[in-house]
């Protein structure tokens, strides 16, 4: 909401800058979006006076008019707007100036005639369309008769004004008001705000005579209107225009005028009958009736829900109730009976009214924020006596009252200990004391407990932590000291679930993998990819866009989805892992997913970008992603065996590049490269991946013994060359080694592979060095030669190897 | 020519000779023909028994000496020609040092990864416990018990992604704070915890915006803990993330799960304080939302307000790094471009 930095002065003696002034409210009440002067960037625009004009010889619309602008000889404008008329005083942008938007203003040629600058409408000078009165909206602007000749223009229509934007929090709705912000800075500079009261000028006829109200108090817990009759509906006077067009609303007639001042000044909103057109005189505050319609005054023809709530007369709705006034009962320029209501409706009927609808008017969100309860009637009265000043209208007596109720102050006691006690301040009594009378609220001190009594218009206001926030900042945050918390000794550390999940980022990227973040919402196609088991998905119920639809199921669809981001951009070498969780569901109808710790990696391109190496021939392959995942899971020290087993289940791998990762039997994970079919659908070139449970990895046991003497006795060595068919597994001629290696054997090491040249069709030579070793004794080597015999002899029987 | 001579003889011509050898193996021969056993210095200490026996003695040294003389010169002779061997080695050894290094296989923490773990390690440091709740939280979690009643204005705030009526992405790692503040137990101290995580809004995605980002929530509870408490928790933050220089201020604002509420700003990194563009002139940057827990906080957690109290905070990781390194674009963090990714490895 803008606040005008004058209108404000008008009620408190601001001694300080609107920068200022905006800088204090931030720190003390609530935000300052900025502070704008409307005439700010503008340059050289003057009052003129249109001395005569004639048509432009050369066009059917244009006029050459002289203009007085307070110098010697007049100044030749040609102008196109269609008002344009001798005699009038007008927006002179002189040449040199400086209009909206930054435009310059030069003297030119129009169609041939000299134009020393231009004659200029509202809009032209940084006026917003929507709040430029309909009167001016197609031609120029004309200033009052007074206005200067050759002065600025700007302070005659209120651009030399400073308006501070300010961001109400949704808990100071009091702030939405010039009143409110008044009495807020009253506080902090320590000045009552000189606000006036209004007294109400009434004829003889009672309001009650012409209107009954029938208020459903569900609905209205205070409802109050007020009857003017013989108005004369004309323009507003200036000076109201302008409060109301700086403060972004457009200025309409007399009346309407009225209402919105008002909702600018307190916080009210009003709404403005014309009374001639109900039927009958009961005016009712209910919910809608089905089937029931009402066209508002954005002349929007609306259904009604039985859930919104209305304003009726006898016959038919004639306002969507705190929102927007209908059309059947607008305020026209034949209108001369005006019936006013104020009326505080209950904030949750009128926010689904709203949202229903789709109309946030300001009415609505001053009603959904709350108003003062305690105001309702001095709203409704300045109101009934602006429009009898403004409008000649005649104020029938009294108020009529469909709904209300004794709106009490609210009183709260807190104590002088509790205030220091939460803020960590040293403050004193008489501080204190003065603190909440600054705020305008009463106050007494009995030991040293405060009585405070906080008036409606802070209905905020509730519990004695409210007033702790009303202490500290009017006594400034920058008062309040810088402490640590005191208190017994906690134990700050990682779970060891935190610190596996640490040590197994930190392990992967010791082996070269770049941690990646991505988006856990993702399409329900890929969410289902990679599924390491069954599970149902997980789909937001209004999603934002397609892309993000449906709970992942899997890490690697995210980082194929990164993978695919660089080679987009021709970075093809890319190596990530993601630590993250995966979200399944067990049945379609349980509630909550169970969400998994997982940890996966990809891998395209070289893992190691080397420009001295050939990029294809040092490009990642299926075996250089298994040495990371072995080495990962040899430094997480889990206790068991681990295997890699061949598998074709997953749809998205390559079903001849792809192995469960088995753990003691237990499915941890998988490896493998993507299927080729795949990456073409993700757009990626050949990328090798893994994904594992880290839940599970972390639950497995872990290898406490670390640690083993080094063996004085000498290792002997033995090598071993194999000539096995191609079906033969490395896993199985380890098997076999390691089953028959006897109880010295202490490792086995595969240090070549050959296929090819030299060896049959269909077989393979796999060599290994065996290394025995006795921790008690020096082996001899015929102790050797017979384990490894034995071992030899087992390779042949079992596997049909040729020993070579 | 007497004995001596001859031995004489032998020492100057032999000396010349040792100095003329080019190389180890003619230095070995040299050495074996010298001082071997049919070598002329043992022939001439036989031709000794020859002498009176009183010049024996007196030979027998002086041959000793020659002996001795030639062998230290063969010795000097073998070390200047290792040397020399060494020296050619070296120097067909030279490389060209500027050629550069081999690469090595080395991945990089995620920059917000970074942020968190700063941040964990400071409050481990001061006696917090770290705990993280599911992403996909209860409404109860996520606003009733954090005191947003379903009809409350607040929700506005902060769109959200529902799943069903009551389950949702969370929006802020505080259900955490509601979860833990149910269960802890008073008599075994205070409860200080902190609680990163991911969260999720409602949002499109555009340069300051991201339907997922990540909170560090805080909370402590105890006896005695004041706002002032709060903002020198907050301060140290400041200085451990960003440096002595940056400093903290408070300033009120509104959230329904604290009051008092407080919006901190940070000195503005751009300007160091004295004003810019960035900070719209005022010196400050608004890094994060914080406050007094709400005693209805504390009332529906099971916790009676009059005995306990504390603060919360809210940390935004990601903010922070956009703020510490200038990143304009909040998306870049979950695009995970590579060379976005490596940037961020410097521990200086
Ligand atoms: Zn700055």
């Amino acid at each position: 909401m803008k606040i005008s930095y004058s209108w404000l002065n008008e009620y408190l003696d601001l001694k300080v800058a609107p920068q200022d002034l905006a800088e204090k409210i931030e720190r003390s009440s609530v935000e300052v979006d900025e502070v704008v002067q409307p005439s700010a960037g503008l340059k050289k625009i003057v009052v003129g006076k249109i001395m005569s004009m004639a048509p432009h010889p050369d066009s059917d619309h244009l006029n050459v008019c002289q203009v007085d602008i307070g110098e010697d000889e007049l100044s030749q404008i040609v102008c196109g707007a269609p008002n344009v008329e001798t005699g009038k005083k007008v927006i002179v942008a002189l040449p040199g100036s400086r209009i909206a938007n930054n435009v310059k203003i030069k003297r030119s040629k129009m169609r041939g005639v000299v134009s020393n600058g231009m004659i200029c409408a509202l809009d032209e000078i940084g006026f917003e369309k929507d709040v430029v009165p309909k009167e001016w909206s197609e031609g120029i602007y004309f200033l009052p008769e007074d206005a200067e000749i050759g002065a600025p223009v700007y302070s005659y229509i209120g651009m030399d004004d400073y308006l501070i934007d300010v961001d109400v929090t949704p808990n100071r709705g009091d702030m939405l008001s010039v009143y409110g912000v008044a009495n807020d800075l009253g506080a902090i500079y320590n000045q009552t705000p000189n606000l006036n009261h209004p007294s109400v000028e009434e004829i003889d006829t009672a309001t009650s005579d012409k209107v009954q109200l029938d208020v459903d108090d569900q609905v209205a817990p205070i409802y109050k209107m007020r009857i003017v009759e013989n108005v004369k509906i004309q323009a507003s006077p200036l000076w109201l225009q302008i409060k109301l067009w700086n403060a972004g609303v457009r200025p309409i007639n007399n009346v309407v005028d009225v209402t919105n001042y008002i909702l600018i000044k307190y916080g009210q909103p009003l709404h403005a009958f014309d009374y001639n057109k109900f039927d009958g005189n009961v005016v009712t505050a209910r919910y809608a009736k089905a089937g029931e319609t009402l066209t508002t005054l954005d002349e929007e023809e609306r259904e009604l829900d039985p859930h919104d709530i209305v304003i009726a007369d006898s016959q038919k709705p004639i306002a969507l109730a705190g929102v927007m006034g209908g059309l059947n009962s607008e305020i026209d320029d034949q209108t001369t009976t005006v019936a006013i209501e104020s009326a505080v409706f209950t904030p949750t009927l009128i926010r689904k009214t709203a949202q229903r609808h789709n109309l946030h008017t300001s009415a609505a969100q001053h009603f959904e924020r709350g108003v003062n309860r305690g105001g309702v009637e001095e709203a409704l009265d300045a109101a009934a006596q602006m429009m009898h000043e403004l409008a000649n209208g005649e104020v029938l007596s009294g108020i009529e009252t469909g709904a209300s109720y004794d709106v009490k102050d609210e009183v709260i006691d807190i104590t002088l200990t509790r205030i220091n006690h939460v803020l960590g301040t040293t403050l004193t009594a008489d501080q204190v004391t003065q603190i909440f009378k600054q705020l305008g609220f009463g106050v007494s001190l009995s030991d040293e407990t405060f009585k405070v009594t906080v008036p409606p218009r802070r209905w905020d206001i509730h519990i004695p932590a409210d007033l702790l926030e009303e202490v500290a900042r009017i006594y400034g945050y920058d008062e309040i000291p810088a402490t640590l918390p005191s208190g017994p000794t906690t134990l700050g550390k990682l779970t060891e679930k935190q610190v596996l999940i640490r040590s197994s980022r930190q392990l992967l990227e010791a082996l070269g993998l770049n941690q990646a973040i991505s988006y856990s919402l993702t399409t329900a196609d890929k969410a289902g990819h990679f599924m390491m088991r069954d599970s149902h998905e997980t789909e937001l119920s209004w999603p934002m866009t397609a892309d993000h639809t449906t709970l992942r199921m899997n890490l690697i669809s995210g980082l194929l989805d990164d993978i695919a981001y660089n080679n987009a951009r021709h970075v093809k070498d890319v190596a990530l892992y993601e630590q993250g969780r995966v979200f399944y569901k067990d049945s379609a109808d349980q509630v909550r997913p169970s969400e998994v710790e997982h940890i996966a990696g990809a891998v395209s391109g070289q893992l190691v970008v080397d420009p001295l190496r050939n990029a294809k021939a040092n490009a990642v392959d299926f075996y250089q992603l298994k040495g990371i995942v072995e080495q990962y899971l040899t430094n997480l020290a889990i206790k068991g065996d681990v295997e890699f087993v061949a598998t074709d289940r997953y749809p998205e791998m390559h079903p001849g590049r792809t192995a469960d990762i088995l753990i003691h039997g237990h499915n941890v994970g998988f490896i493998g490269q993507i299927h080729p079919l795949t990456a073409e659908s993700y757009k990626i070139n050949e990328t090798y991946v893994f994904e594992l449970n880290l839940d599970a990895l972390l639950e497995m046991p872990k290898e406490m013994n670390q640690y083993q003497a080094i063996s004085k006795y000498p290792a002997v060595t033995r090598d071993v060359a194999l000539l096995v068919d191609k079906t033969v597994t490395n896993a199985e001629i380890l098997a076999q080694i390691n089953k028959r290696g006897g109880a010295y054997l202490k490792s086995v090491h595969l240090f070549d592979v050959y296929a090819g040249k030299n060896v049959p069709n269909g077989k393979q030579s796999l060599a290994y060095t065996l290394t025995y070793q006795n921790p008690q004794d020096t082996l001899t080597d015929d102790e050797v030669n017979q384990a490894f015999e034995k071992v030899q002899a087992t390779l042949v029987k079992e596997l049909g190897a040729e020993i070579r | 020519m007497t004995l001596k001579d001859q031995l004489e003889k032998i020492r100057q011509e032999r000396r010349e000779s040792i100095k003329e050898v080019g190389d180890l193996k003619g230095l070995d021969a040299l050495r074996v023909e010298l001082l071997g056993k049919k070598g002329p210095i043992t022939q001439a200490l036989r031709g000794m028994k020859d002498l009176p026996a009183e010049e024996r003695p007196q030979f027998g040294q002086f041959a000793n000496h020659v002996r001795d003389e030639l062998q230290s010169a063969i010795e000097a002779k073998r070390d200047e020609l290792k040397q020399a061997v060494l020296n050619k080695r070296l120097q067909e050894e030279k490389i060209d040092v500027t050629l550069p290094g081999k690469p090595v296989a080395q991945g990089q923490p995620h920059v917000i990864q970074q942020i968190v773990d700063q941040i964990e390690d400071l409050f481990i440091g001061m006696g917090y416990q770290v705990l993280s709740g599911p992403e996909v939280e209860e409404d109860k979690y996520n606003f009733e018990m954090m005191n947003l009643p379903k009809d409350h204005p607040a929700r506005d705030m902060q769109d959200t992604f529902y799943i069903t009526k009551e389950i949702l992405m969370r929006t802020q790692t505080s259900p955490m704070q509601a979860r833990t503040l149910e269960k802890h137990d008073f008599s075994q101290g205070p409860l200080k915890m902190i609680s990163p995580g991911v969260v999720y809004r409602r949002d499109t995605d555009d340069p300051t915006h991201s339907h997922q980002f990540h909170q560090v929530e805080g909370i402590v509870i105890d006896k005695h803990i004041t706002m002032a408490d709060l903002k020198g928790t907050l301060q140290l933050v400041a200085h451990e993330l960003f440096g002595d220089r940056f400093d903290i201020r408070l300033r009120p604002s509104y959230f329904p799960f604290t009051e008092p509420s407080v919006e901190a700003d940070i000195t503005c990194f751009n300007c160091g304080g004295k004003g810019c563009a960035v900070c719209k002139y005022t010196g400050w940057i608004e890094v994060l939302g914080a406050g007094m827990v709400h005693p209805n906080v504390l009332k529906i957690a099971g916790v009676d307000p009059e005995v306990y109290g504390g603060f919360a905070f809210g940390l935004g990781p990601d903010r922070f790094a956009m703020l510490k390194y200038g990143v304009d674009d909040i998306r870049n963090f979950y695009l995970n471009d590579v060379r976005f990714l490596t940037q961020f490895s410097k521990k200086g």
